[in-house]
């Protein structure tokens, strides 16, 4: 409570506020290019390459990286741990503006977005993306309600903030329901790419692997996000209240490592993890550098107990399970004779970071403005009973 | 003629009467849709022995559709396209390339808008008035065969182009463009277990002359569009997806999603109502010892 107290709005450029600005301009102007002459001005996707770094990126990495927000209200309110409830502001927020900036970045990576709605109407239900769509598009909406009683406490407006804080349970068990059926589902979207994804990664149980592997970056996010917002703050951080919650990360990780050693052993593919070859050096590092690494390292507590480890650690989860998306949805494929192959356009990264810049300078607008930071109450109950 | 009126009506109706059901009757529809296309539908034989690579059939195709080369739903794979892996450099090699209309479709269970659609008849069609350009089915698609417009912005409205096998065209009782245009019969056109046969046929009177295996007989659980040739598949560039049919893959699980969400929130539920019930307790047990202690 007296953290928020001490950050006061301001309007002062710092040269990091400059940056994020910057890119955030950048973005636009990509986008809008994107916009009049077509994704061929901007990206250089074609055919052969029809996905390129804004899904693998964007949408893998950005909706899986957005976990945090489930994991940490699931623990709270379902599971009532009580002592994380400072987490949970945080952590929702990130994962509404982390929804929000996957959302911005598929309005310019989708041909018609003018049309993203027809999901509505025309709804294949035998379709993973269909699955994915209309869960990012419900949950987005479900965070925001989550966070709004922050929200609407800060306009003053009170008694609405008190309606979506009494339905705050309800809004959990839809989000983690949600969460479970989207983060999977991304998963299932490269089952039918059975013969073009290398069968190190491609696998009947990608579904679980991409749900599994997206709640443990998920609280990893959480440690690395409120590290870097305690320090860009100025707060005291809560590396203690922060071990804690990695202590279920070598858990998660240990049973992610086991899921897929022993789906490699039941598909017969165990010895192509001694074959030659650059994928084989890609599957090694993702699962040595982003599995195995930090499920040792966070197991000890020496290292959860200090910021710098716990925080390298957590990083390690983080890059592995961006390395992981990377190679499922664009390195690892089987690509037709004719490819000519692809390196991404500097204006798609612009549209990337741009994006992502965008939802920092949201979070610094909020954390400056509304009650983020405050200890004792999570994001449902606001300022509400200490305001 | 091939497709009755009747015939096509009664399609049509499974299939609005499944759209109109909406998501909670998944299962069914995934019932009506495995049964409702034809069991031997029209499907094309590709002799590419008898190929010239004059482009004729390229060129009927635009002309046919009104549309420019770089929007062309046919076209040719040739010689340094083809220099894969497989394929010596140099080595001459010319083969056309188009949907494959497959009988139980990768692009049509991925579109999440269902603007790829299995037509009763068979042909698998495009309907770009529903096109989100997501560009999911060129990713399933084990034949990499949709494009999608690169260069166009928002007002000139980017789309996927396919072939749609001439669909309206077969409507009328006519064949393809392509078909028809070929001067040297390396497209024929028939129902699909006609085309097989024939195949085979040809396979079996000069076996020195093809490679002993009809391309698409079992290709992604089959396909409409056979081919048959002279060198080994792979030199051609033609995938090997397997002989599996891709749908099914994500089918079983997609229809189990709303059971699973209604369990899956019975059980958070459940944990919730768990746990507060304890916590209560713990701090009823609390209050006791408390007031107990006070005493």
């Amino acid at each position: 409570m007296t953290n928020s107290q001490t950050l006061a709005p301001t309007l002062r450029l710092s040269p990091g506020k400059i940056i994020l600005w910057s890119l955030l301009i950048l973005g636009l102007v990509a986008a809008g290019i994107r916009y009049t002459k077509g994704m061929g001005a901007v990206s250089n996707m074609n055919n052969v390459y029809s996905f390129g770094l804004w899904i693998s990126l964007d949408l893998l990495c950005g909706v899986a990286l957005a976990a945090g927000a489930f994991t940490t209200c699931t623990v709270v309110y379902i599971l009532g741990k009580e002592e994380y409830r400072p987490l949970v502001k945080p952590a929702v927020l990130t994962g509404f503006l982390g929804y929000l900036a996957v959302i911005l970045a598929l309005l310019v990576d989708v041909g018609r977005p003018e049309r993203l709605w027809y999901m509505i109407i025309y709804q294949n239900t035998h379709s993973p993306l269909f699955e994915v769509g209309l869960c990012v598009m419900t949950y987005t909406f479900v965070l925001f309600c989550e966070f709004s009683p922050v929200f609407f406490e800060w306009l003053g407006w009170h008694k609405l903030g008190h309606f979506f804080h009494k339905l705050v349970i309800p809004f959990v068990i839809l989000g983690t329901v949600l969460s479970t059926l989207h983060q999977s589902s991304l998963g299932m979207l490269f089952l039918m790419m059975s013969d073009k994804i290398n069968p190190l990664w491609h696998t009947p149980f990608l579904q679980l692997f991409f749900f599994v592997s997206a709640a443990t970056a998920g609280l990893a996010m959480v440690v690395f996000e409120s590290t870097i917002a305690h320090k860009v703050y100025g707060m005291e951080q809560e590396t203690p209240l922060l071990g804690k919650l990695a202590k279920a990360i070598p858990w998660m990780l240990g049973l992610l490592l086991t899921l897929k050693v022993s789906e490699l052993i039941w598909a017969g593919d165990f010895h192509l993890l001694f074959e030659p070859g650059k994928f084989t050096w890609f599957y090694w590092i993702e699962i040595l550098g982003g599995v195995v690494a930090p499920m040792i390292l966070l197991a000890i507590p020496a290292i959860r107990r200090k910021q710098s480890t716990l925080f390298f650690s957590s990083l390690l989860v983080i890059l592995g399970l961006m390395f992981n998306r990377f190679n499922i949805g664009l390195l690892t494929w089987k690509r037709p004779a004719w490819d000519t192959g692809y390196i991404p356009h500097w204006m798609e990264f612009a549209v990337s970071f741009g994006v992502i810049a965008g939802a920092i300078l949201v979070y610094d607008f909020v954390a400056r403005r509304m009650n983020l930071f405050s200890n004792g109450h999570g994001a449902a109950e606001g300022g509400h009973h200490h305001a | 003629m091939r497709f009755t009126r009747r015939k096509f009506l009664m399609g049509a109706t499974t299939v609005g009467a499944g759209l109109a059901l909406g998501p909670l009757t998944g299962p069914v529809r995934i019932a009506l849709a495995s049964t409702a296309p034809a069991k031997d539908p029209p499907a094309v034989l590709y002799d590419l022995t008898q190929c010239a690579g004059c482009h004729l059939c390229e060129i009927a195709c635009q002309v046919n559709k009104g549309l420019p080369p770089e929007k062309a739903l046919l076209s040719f794979r040739t010689g340094s396209e083809l220099d894969g892996p497989n394929v010596p450099k140099g080595a001459w090699a010319i083969r056309r390339q188009q949907c494959m209309h497959c009988l139980d479709p990768a692009c049509v269970a991925a579109c999440p808008v269902a603007a790829m659609y299995k037509t009763p008849e068979g042909p698998v069609i495009y309907r770009d008035e529903r096109c989100l350009g997501c560009r999911y089915c060129m990713n399933a698609c084990p034949f990499n065969v949709p494009t999608f417009d690169w260069n166009s912005g928002l007002l000139d409205a980017a789309l996927i182009r396919k072939c749609n096998f001439c669909y309206e065209r077969q409507q009328q009782g006519k064949q393809p463009a392509c078909i028809e245009a070929c001067p040297t019969k390396a497209v024929i056109f028939g129902q699909r277990s006609e085309m097989l046969a024939e195949a085979k046929k040809r396979i079996a009177a000069d076996p020195d002359r093809y490679v002993g295996k009809v391309y698409g007989e079992y290709e992604a659980g089959g396909t409409a569009f056979l081919l048959i040739a002279g060198v080994p598949f792979d030199k051609l560039a033609l995938p090997d997806p397997g002989d599996k049919a891709l749908p099914p893959l994500t089918r079983t699980i997609m229809g189990g999603t709303i059971p699973f969400a209604l369990s899956w929130a019975a059980v958070l539920t459940g944990i919730y109502g768990v746990v507060q019930f304890r916590q209560k307790r713990m701090k009823q047990i609390g209050h006791g010892a408390g007031k107990e202690e006070k005493k």
